[in-house]
């Protein structure tokens, strides 16, 4: 940690400090910036909407660039004869996500598996990097005059909302092209109340429906949020005691990363079959 | 936690993402995956289809064993009796043989005996004659005790 340089408290704030490039309404197109992460925080709240966290994008464009490069090298020469330790490795996921897609989802539709892969890999790769060494990366992007650094893109809530909004698109788009615009508004209508209480059950199917993704987007948010705040917190110790706690809390992180990973994946995939079953 | 563009540009990579993964990852992968299945599927029914084979060539093997072990075996009874009765065969006709030879050497005997014993009672007729005429000192016709004199010989 350069605490020589910060205060604990600039130190975390400086930590959960997105890079982000907007547009300010006094300053035009430009990087936040500031004299502490507290101005810069107040800059990019000043942006609003249209600012876009540049480390984020980076980190996760890259890691989803990774995901899909590893895999494609393999795909490409994969064979049906004995396969290499990659292939073995890369048909361990692709088997595993295949048999929870399949006891979950009874459809025929070609879309579900590789978009499960997609969001299990490319989630698990963003987790992954809460794994490194919290001030390896920024200190790098520091030294090249780049300030603020996120290397973890889940903990950005843009992130998993990205993912969430977008898996709540695909919800709404199967419903309808199931079961119609009325079968969707029917079956958002006409349950769990009786046909005569309507408005009512709508309002409260409504309500559910927008809770999917807002839960798929801050249950992943918070716990990558809360898993990097307390690498930061151990950061500020003295660096001869930091092992003592940061080893085993990067050791069970290993599970938090992966399950999240996992629990995303399935509830996508679940809200995908509810989507497509006609009540 | 800002809401901003960020949210729209993860969605559009996530978007690429996912339609990359559709059409040049999972297809090949699970087609490589499906493909071994089917190929250890034939493998293990070859197996044991071969095991069958074996079962049943070894079956035909003893089968084929046996019989020819049953049948060498008539082969050599069949030859057994054959050569007992070779051998029989040849002992009725040395034994026919020998009798015979035993019979025609018996009649050539008899046949001996009895030319000596003609030759003998001619002799004996003539001696007797011989002897006749001395005692009586007088020829004695011939012809007229030929018939005595046979009647002697015969009772020689």
């Amino acid at each position: 940690m350069a605490s020589g340089e910060y205060t604990s408290q600039e130190y975390i704030k400086h930590h959960l400090t997105n890079l982000t490039f907007g547009n300010h309404p006094e300053e035009g197109w430009t990087f936040s910036h500031g004299e502490t992460a507290a101005d810069t925080a107040q800059m990019t709240k000043e942006m609003g909407f249209w600012a876009i966290n540049v480390d984020t994008m980076l980190w996760s464009v890259g890691l989803g660039l990774f995901f899909i490069w590893l895999f494609r090298k393999v795909a490409v020469s994969a064979t049906s004869d004995v396969p290499g330790r990659l292939q073995g490795f890369i048909e361990v996921i692709i088997e595993f996500v295949d048999e929870n897609v399949k006891s979950v989802f009874h459809h025929k539709n070609p879309v579900i598996a590789p978009l499960a892969l997609t969001i299990f890999v490319w989630i698990f790769l963003m987790n992954l990097m809460d794994l490194v060494p919290i001030d390896w990366i920024p200190f790098i992007f520091n030294e090249l005059g780049v300030h603020y650094m996120k290397i973890v893109p889940t903990t950005d809530v843009n992130a998993t909302g990205g993912l969430a909004f977008s898996v709540f698109g695909l919800i709404i788009y199967y419903s309808i092209k199931m079961k119609g615009v009325g079968g969707f508004l029917a079956e958002l209508s006409f349950q769990p109340l009786p046909k005569i209480f309507a408005p009512f059950n709508l309002f409260l199917e409504i309500v559910g429906l927008l809770a999917k993704p807002v839960s798929l987007a801050l249950r992943l948010f918070g716990n990558m949020y809360a898993g990097e705040m307390i690498f930061i917190l151990i950061a500020i110790l003295p660096f001869w005691a930091q092992w003592l706690l940061s080893v085993p809390w990067a050791i069970f992180h290993i599970l938090v990363i992966t399950l999240q990973a996992f629990i995303f994946m399935v509830l996508t995939v679940v809200y995908l079959a509810m989507a497509h079953e006609d009540h | 936690m800002n809401i901003n563009l960020t949210i729209i540009g993860q969605a559009i990579a996530f978007f690429f993402f996912v339609l990359f993964c559709m059409k040049y990852v999972w297809p090949p992968l699970t087609a490589a995956l499906d493909e071994r299945k089917k190929k250890i599927a034939e493998g293990l029914d070859a197996a044991e289809r071969a095991e069958r084979d074996l079962r049943l060539a070894q079956e035909k093997a003893a089968d084929d064993m046996r019989a020819s072990k049953e049948e060498a075996a008539a082969i050599i009874e069949q030859a057994n009796k054959r050569a007992n009765q070779i051998v029989e065969e040849a002992k009725g006709q040395a034994r026919e043989e020998a009798n015979r030879v035993k019979a025609a050497a018996e009649a050539e005997v008899e046949q001996q005996v009895n030319q000596a014993k003609e030759a003998l009672r001619a002799q004996v007729a003539a001696l007797a004659i011989a002897g006749a005429e001395k005692i009586l000192e007088a020829a004695v016709d011939e012809k007229a005790h030929a018939q005595l004199v046979d009647k002697l010989a015969a009772e020689l």
